[in-house]
């Protein structure tokens, strides 16, 4: 799941509050689905057990709740290689893809930089197909027509949004 | 990102073709600025990107059809961008095959002597051209289509025959712009497997501009052209 790399990513801007990195998500990357306080906190309780974040002092009179998260140097190193590391050009990944564009913007990371990763994996994955198809039976070569249009879909969605990256993180940074 | 631009003076000659930071302008348009390429023989690379990247002026510079306003090519360890103009046409006769989008057959010649015209003009006797011809059609699946003009033949079947007269002088290099963007997916990807299974039979280099995916999936690499300049797609992927 991408919830533990978008709220190091959050994180990687600026130390922040449980109940402000789900303001945070629900707005840039939840599009209609929030994300729920239990987890958001689950998951930063297990970030800070493994050592990726670490926890402010509870400020007084605040509730139990109240205390201020910051991402250490183990977790701004797996957020990189998570935002460095392509998807697998597969159907239906394009919540992944598309959590990868907004957060690089949201943490001033280089976004084109993920989508030419990410175009360079689908194409390879493209040329694996196409060579599979060479010597395939009819139904196998209908199986990989499939996927080959899936992952064309993925490709096509990988440019238009690279033509929109400027005013993509003009609207993001308002 | 790894970037497959060759580096004079070594660079080149270790390249069957080669551009180094190439400069074009139309005008007041800049269509290349920088544009750095090399392809080995035998080897197939789509050039991608979006419209009005530069792809298709990287690829008439690359093919001697344009000259850089600065910069290089280079084709079999010579410079090319200095050639004058009769020897870049005769280089291009010679050494280069070519498969565009459109209207590249000559209405009034049948299939057969669309595919010999490279030979004809190359000197060769007709009946040896005309024969020459008559073997590529039937590689192509077009055996018995000879005498019909451009005007009997399907669309797939008029971009076989254009692949055939880019092929038939058994060029060291093919250039094949959009071969497929008139046809539908089913008709083009016959023609892009017939156009890869003989280029690579014949050993010859495929320099092919595509905006499609589906294409490009036909190449060895990729490389994506981007404001007029070239960018290796093949990068070193990270690891989870």
């Amino acid at each position: 799941m991408s919830v533990p790399f978008a709220l190091l990513g959050l994180l990687e801007r600026e130390p922040s509050y449980g109940y402000e990195l789900k303001q945070e998500y629900d707005s840039h990357l939840g599009r209609g689905r929030p994300v729920q306080f239990g987890q958001v906190y689950q998951t930063l309780g297990r970030l800070a057990r493994d050592g990726k974040v670490s926890v402010g002092v509870a400020e007084p009179g605040a509730g139990p709740n109240r205390k201020r998260y910051s991402i250490t140097s183990l977790g701004v190193g797996e957020f990189e290689r998570w935002l460095a590391t392509p998807v697998a050009p597969e159907p239906h990944l394009q919540t992944e893809l598309f959590m990868k564009v907004v957060l690089a913007i949201l943490v001033g990371r280089s976004a084109q930089k993920y989508l030419d990763l990410q175009r360079s994996a689908h194409l390879k994955r493209i040329r694996e197909l196409t060579a599979g198809k060479r010597s395939a039976s009819l139904i196998d070569r209908l199986l990989a027509d499939h996927a080959l249009f899936r992952v064309e879909a993925d490709l096509r969605w990988i440019d238009l949004t690279e033509a929109r990256l400027d005013t993509l993180a003009q609207e993001l940074h308002r | 990102m790894t970037d497959h631009s060759p580096t004079p003076p070594a660079g080149p000659a270790a390249h069957l073709l080669v551009a180094h930071d190439v400069y074009k302008s139309f005008g007041p348009t800049t269509a290349l600025c920088g544009a750095s390429f090399a392809i080995d023989a035998g080897e197939v690379v789509a050039i991608m990107g979006p419209s009005g990247s530069g792809k298709s002026t990287l690829l008439h510079c690359l093919a001697g059809i344009l000259r850089p306003d600065r910069g290089q090519t280079w084709f079999a360890g010579q410079r090319t961008d200095e050639l004058r103009d009769g020897a870049r046409t005769e280089l291009r006769r010679r050494a280069f095959g070519f498969v565009f989008q459109f209207g590249q057959l000559v209405p009034e010649l049948s299939a057969e002597e669309n595919v010999a015209l490279p030979l004809l003009l190359n000197g060769s006797k007709p009946a040896a051209a005309l024969q020459a011809a008559r073997e590529w059609l039937q590689r192509l699946g077009l055996e018995g289509m000879g005498q019909r003009r451009s005007g009997e033949l399907s669309g797939g079947q008029a971009q076989r025959v254009a692949l055939g007269r880019g092929l038939i002088t058994k060029p060291r290099v093919l250039f094949a712009d959009e071969p497929t963007g008139s046809l539908d997916s089913l008709t083009g990807e016959h023609v892009m497997q017939l156009l890869t299974d003989s280029a690579r039979a014949e050993g010859t280099a495929v320099v092919l501009v595509t905006h499609e995916p589906r294409v490009a999936g036909y190449a060895d690499r990729e490389v994506m052209v981007r404001d007029g300049r070239v960018s290796s797609t093949d990068l070193e992927l990270a690891t989870p």
